[in-house]
């Protein structure tokens, strides 16, 4: 727990289904081995919260922000003297970049999450490294990860080609 | 197993198939995630790296939503990374930053693919290993890769530069020597203008000033002109970190900058950034009389805010605050105490906190009131965590803040009667505490004890059972200022006491012993006629109390007794009571109760005879007889009138080993023996005391036999046992179920008189947070015992110790041992005087704060025991970068020596320490 992978915003941030199972998003990579302890019991905190209440919590010696997006909620774990209003923006930035990404009309969709996992986790790492904000910019992001996207898709192309099956098959 | 064949990759499922499968599936998840595993396994081991990658991807999903362990995919994940295809290397990264972790065995192969991708001319495969790097660096990746993340540091393209920057933290933390080379191209980036790369440092260094801030104060002048310069929050917050780290060290620095921290303030639209204003002033500022009024006033609005966010945070602030500016508080009070009633119990909290900051000697006992008040209001939990505070407050300091401990005595036991109470443990402690280190307060203590043990509903209520083991033992201890020994004696004997676990019943038993040992004494001994005396005596102060709660059977015909002395007729009433109480319990389940009630009979036995006789025709023919056991009765009333004082922490540690004893000895054994016997549930029997224990307790029965002239050492013996257990005696299992169906203790709906309106609360505190004296003050505080060594705890401080020594000589090590920029001459040399006198010194010559962590080591390593040794070596490195840079730019304003000789300069350097240190100031502001 001590040795912690980002040092400043221990982030990874958590989409979290309100039924206690946890459905999207990426949670914690530094405490893998604890992940499912994690969830299930920082689930539990922050989901027995109700609505009014304020976005952060005590967590074993960790503040945790989180927020609620209609069925999803995003948590970040953070140390004692981050800014955690600071926290609430970053996760409110990641979560616009969702949106504008998956191209949904009013806010991120579970199911746009849960199939395209990986993506939200690369979007999350364009924004954030080495648990620093990186880049403030919503334009920006989309257009990295658009470019990104692109150089996979070249890529995916040219694998799919039927010469290349053929190719593979007979070597 | 063949190799996968062209079928295989061209119908393979793809995540998306995996996702809707797993969705839709009808076999049962776990059934289905094994079968989806198994696929994976196979595919995963294709010379085809689209299929390869493709199931890699797959496992990371059921890796990171369903737990699944993927380490064994460890090496394959390897063989995708090299790939030539992006989109390949980007499902591998992935896969290796979730996965990856030190101890990974193939860690060590992923050196030479990282630096090939560091090294790419395709930026996002640069910032693709740049993250890996970041998620799974160890010393060795660190080390490695130190010269191209120092390449990339000046990068031309910004997206790679500014996370190679970020990156660089990392580099750092796991490699120190690479501050050599990366430090300073850190720092020219500071000067950069493109907002992103400054955010990037910026949150680099406000991360490194945390761990030493001292080094970075050179760097003063460059955050000062991002502070003022700043047009994004983000940066701003970042940099106020910085300062709240370094400003305090530098009285100067902090008149500059204080200024333009409150401007920002003033201006800033930005809740965080408002935030992060008010806590770098509250935090480091907090003597600057002007600005901390302006923190206060943002405080404000943000306690009044409808936001809870806001409100959390404005509390915390608040707490931030109170250490330093109690007033603050106090001017903010009202808010305060109205959100102990808000409905997050995060606020409540915060808010609890600052309410126990603000007690003091003089409204101790008014904001207890109005805190056991909300504590009956409230639900469990918070309720218990009222009580807990208050507890921990008021007996902070051996009872510090407490002068009127009747009071304090009598608001032990009403918290106790608090429906959700479960703070049993603690009070009980203080109970007896108290009772040992208070002479004055004892006689109201066994008058409270006498109140909660007379009152049947509260055996009831489990949680209490500690509290009234303690008032059991108060009420043994210190019988000679009850008022009515003979009504406690009933008290202690009811029937109801069978709801008590055993070990507590135990303790009831002892003192029903003394009870009796006491009644007896007084009658017997001290003659019949004055019997009651010492009883009255001690008693004459107190006003006529009436008996509240003692309207029951019990009591019926301890009523005649209230005032009148003990006779011989209430003995032979009382024997009788003990008898008819206790024979039922000598077939007890357990030992301890079985032993004492034994004890207790036997006792009864011995002096019935004579009680009888004594009774029955005066006192002529029982003379003989009489003379026998006035003498057991002395003996054993000598035996339990011998007080009992606070017992020392240091205590055991005081007594010396006797020749030929060896502790621990034959102890490991013990554990298997007791292991092998299969222990029965806790209330049927038990084989787990020490033989030693019984001994003792059947001990005072022998006692009796014995004749004076060993009494006295004997007598020694079990006070000092007595002293040594005391109450201790046994552990005491309270989980035991009981059914209840006395009404409980303390009905909410019976406390009518509680003050149910908030207002009227946050009035009466109103009223008691002023400072006044009170009334009762006039009375002058009772003297507390305290041990000469003040209960601190000297095994503790010893471990501290020696960890140090370990510590400051491993860090001598490193020091002496690594090869040293700093020869240990020089370190000398230096004057030890400037290091405390002239802070300007301080903050330039990196030579000093180095001597510092050296010299400090036991300080400074207390503080910081989670660093290693590493991160001391690495702030040493770091200052010789920093003293680089900043003789980097002496030597420019001069323009003496080109730059190129720096490094070799280095080694000199610290004999030029002293001309730096008239020079360098002037860099600061």
């Amino acid at each position: 727990m001590k040795d912690l992978n980002c040092p400043n915003i221990n982030i990874e941030i958590a989409a979290q289904q309100r039924q206690q199972k946890s459905e999207s998003g990426s949670w914690l990579r530094c405490f893998r081995r604890i992940q499912i302890f994690v969830i299930r019991e920082l689930g539990g905190v922050i989901l027995n919260r109700g609505p009014k209440l304020c976005n952060f919590v005590d967590w074993r010696g960790f503040k945790v922000v989180y927020k609620r997006y209609a069925s999803l909620y995003f948590c970040m774990c953070i140390d004692q003297d981050d800014n955690e209003l600071e926290v609430l923006e970053i996760i409110h930035h990641y979560v616009e970049i969702l949106d504008r990404y998956f191209g949904s009309v009013s806010e991120v969709c579970e199911l746009d999450l849960i199939f395209n996992f990986h993506k939200a986790y690369y979007i999350l790492d364009e924004l954030l490294l080495a648990g620093e904000l990186q880049e403030s910019s919503k334009k920006t992001v989309a257009r990295l990860i658009a470019a990104q996207d692109s150089l996979v898709e070249t890529a995916k192309e040219q694998a799919s080609s039927i010469s290349n099956i053929i190719a593979q098959a007979t070597k | 197993m063949s190799g996968p064949s062209l079928m295989d990759s061209l119908f393979q499922r793809t995540l998306e198939d995996l996702i809707k499968g797993l969705r839709q599936q009808l076999i049962g998840e776990q059934a289905f995630i094994s079968k989806a595993l198994e696929e994976i396994r196979k595919e995963i081991k294709s010379t085809d790296l689209s299929t390869k990658s493709t199931a890699l991807l797959k496992l990371c999903y059921l890796s990171n939503l369903h737990f699944h362990d993927m380490s064994f995919a460890a090496f394959h994940a390897l063989e995708v990374l090299s790939s030539p295809r992006f989109s390949h290397k980007k499902i591998a990264y992935h896969a290796i930053s979730l996965s990856f972790h030190d101890s990974t065995p193939v860690l060590l192969l992923i050196t030479n693919h990282l630096r090939k991708d560091l090294t790419s001319t395709n930026e996002f495969e640069v910032s693709l290993s740049l993250q890996c790097l970041s998620r799974i660096a160890n010393v060795d990746l660190a080390r490695d890769l130190t010269p191209e993340v120092f390449t990339l540091l000046s990068s031309n393209k910004l997206y790679v530069r500014k996370r190679a920057v970020a990156v660089v933290l990392r580099v750092f933390e796991k490699y120190p020597d690479s501050v050599r080379v990366c430090f300073k191209r850190l720092v020219e980036n500071l000067e950069n203008y493109d907002p992103q790369i400054l955010s990037a440092v910026v949150g680099v260094f406000s991360e490194l000033a945390c761990k030493d801030p001292r080094s970075y104060l050179p760097l003063a002048p460059e955050f000062y002109k991002i502070l003022v310069d700043s047009k994004s929050n983000w940066i701003s917050i970042k940099v106020l970190k910085i300062f709240a780290k370094i400003a305090p060290l530098e009285p100067r620095l902090a008149n500059r900058v204080v200024e333009p921290i409150c401007d920002l303030m003033r201006k800033t639209g930005a809740k965080s950034l408002l935030f992060e204003c008010v806590r770098t002033v509250v935090t480091s500022f907090s003597e600057y009389e002007s600005a901390v009024r302006l923190a206060v006033e943002k405080i404000r609005e943000f306690l009044v805010d409808e936001d809870p966010n806001l409100k959390y945070l404005g509390l915390h602030a608040l707490s931030i605050v109170a250490s330093k500016h109690l007033w603050v508080v106090s001017e903010n009070k009202e808010v305060v105490i109205k959100s102990l009633s808000d409905p997050d119990p995060n606020i409540k909290i915060e808010s609890l906190r600052l309410v126990m900051a603000m007690v003091s000697e003089h409204n101790v006992a008014e904001i207890s009131k109005v805190l056991v008040n909300y504590a009956l209001k409230s639900d469990p939990l918070f309720c218990n965590e009222i009580l807990g505070s208050i507890l921990s407050t008021c007996s902070r300091n051996v009872y510090e803040i407490i002068v009127d401990f009747d009071w304090y005595v009598s608001l032990l036991s009403e918290m106790s009667r608090i429906p959700h109470c479960q703070m049993g443990e603690e009070i009980e402690n203080q109970f007896i505490d108290i009772g040992l280190r208070v002479k004055d307060v004892r006689p109201e203590l066994v008058r409270v004890a006498r109140d909660l043990l007379i009152d049947p509903a509260l055996l009831g209520n489990s949680f209490l059972h500690r509290v009234l083991s303690a008032a059991a033992w108060v009420s043994g201890e210190y019988v000679e200022f009850s008022r009515n020994p003979l009504e406690l004696m009933e008290a202690l004997l009811q029937p109801r006491t069978s709801l008590l676990p055993p070990s507590i019943m135990a303790i009831y038993i002892q003192s029903a012993f003394k009870l009796l040992v006491f009644c007896l004494h007084t009658c017997f001994v001290r003659g019949g006629s004055t019997a009651g005396v010492s009883a009255s005596a001690s008693y004459e102060s107190f006003d006529d109390l009436s008996i509240e709660n003692g309207a029951d059977s019990t009591v019926a015909h301890g009523q005649t007794c209230t005032s009148a002395p003990i006779t011989n007729e209430s003995i032979v009433n009382l024997l009788k009571l003990v008898e008819l109480a206790l024979s039922p319990l000598l077939g007890s389940h357990d030992v301890e109760v079985q032993e004492r009630a034994r004890n207790l009979l036997g006792f009864v036995d011995l002096i019935k005879l004579e009680a009888l006789n004594s009774s029955g025709q005066e006192e002529n023919e029982s003379e003989r007889k009489g003379v026998e056991a006035t003498k057991i009765i002395r003996l054993v009333h000598d035996a339990f009138s011998k007080e009992l004082g606070p017992v020392s922490l240091t205590a055991q540690g005081k007594v010396p080993v006797p020749d030929g004893l060896t502790l621990n000895e034959n102890l490991g054994d013990l554990e298997t023996i007791c292991g092998d016997i299969e222990l029965p549930s806790s209330n049927t029997f038990s084989f787990g005391y020490p033989s030693e224990e019984k001994d003792v307790l059947s001990f005072s029965n022998l006692q009796i036999k014995e004749d004076s002239g060993q009494s006295n050492e004997s007598t020694s013996l079990l006070a000092e046992h007595r002293k040594r257990h005391g109450l201790y005696y046994l552990p005491s299992g309270k989980s035991e179920v009981i059914s209840n169906d006395y009404p409980p203790a303390n009905d909410p709906a019976l406390q009518g008189d509680n003050n149910d309106n908030a207002s009227d609360l946050v009035k009466l505190t109103a009223e008691s947070l002023v400072p006044k004296r009170k009334p009762n003050h006039s009375k002058p505080r009772p003297v507390v015992v305290k041990l000469d060594e003040v209960d601190e705890k000297p095994v503790a401080v010893k471990q501290l110790e020696s960890r140090d020594d370990s510590l400051s000589g491993a860090v001598r090590d490193i020091l002496f041992g690594s090869e040293d920029i700093l020869p240990t001459s020089s370190r000398s040399n230096l004057p030890n005087s400037n290091r405390k006198g002239k802070k300007k010194q301080h903050m330039i010559t990196q030579v000093e704060s180095k001597e510092n962590v050296v010299d400090d080591g036991n300080s400074s390593s207390r503080r910081r025991k989670d660093h290693s040794h590493g991160k001391e070596r690495r702030h040493r490195k770091k200052n010789a970068e920093e003293r680089n840079e900043t003789d980097r730019k002496e030597k420019e304003s001069s323009s003496n020596h080109p730059r190129r000789h720096k490094s070799r300069q280095r080694a000199e350097e610290p004999l030029k320490v002293p001309p730096q240190t008239s020079v360098i100031p002037d860099f600061l502001l």
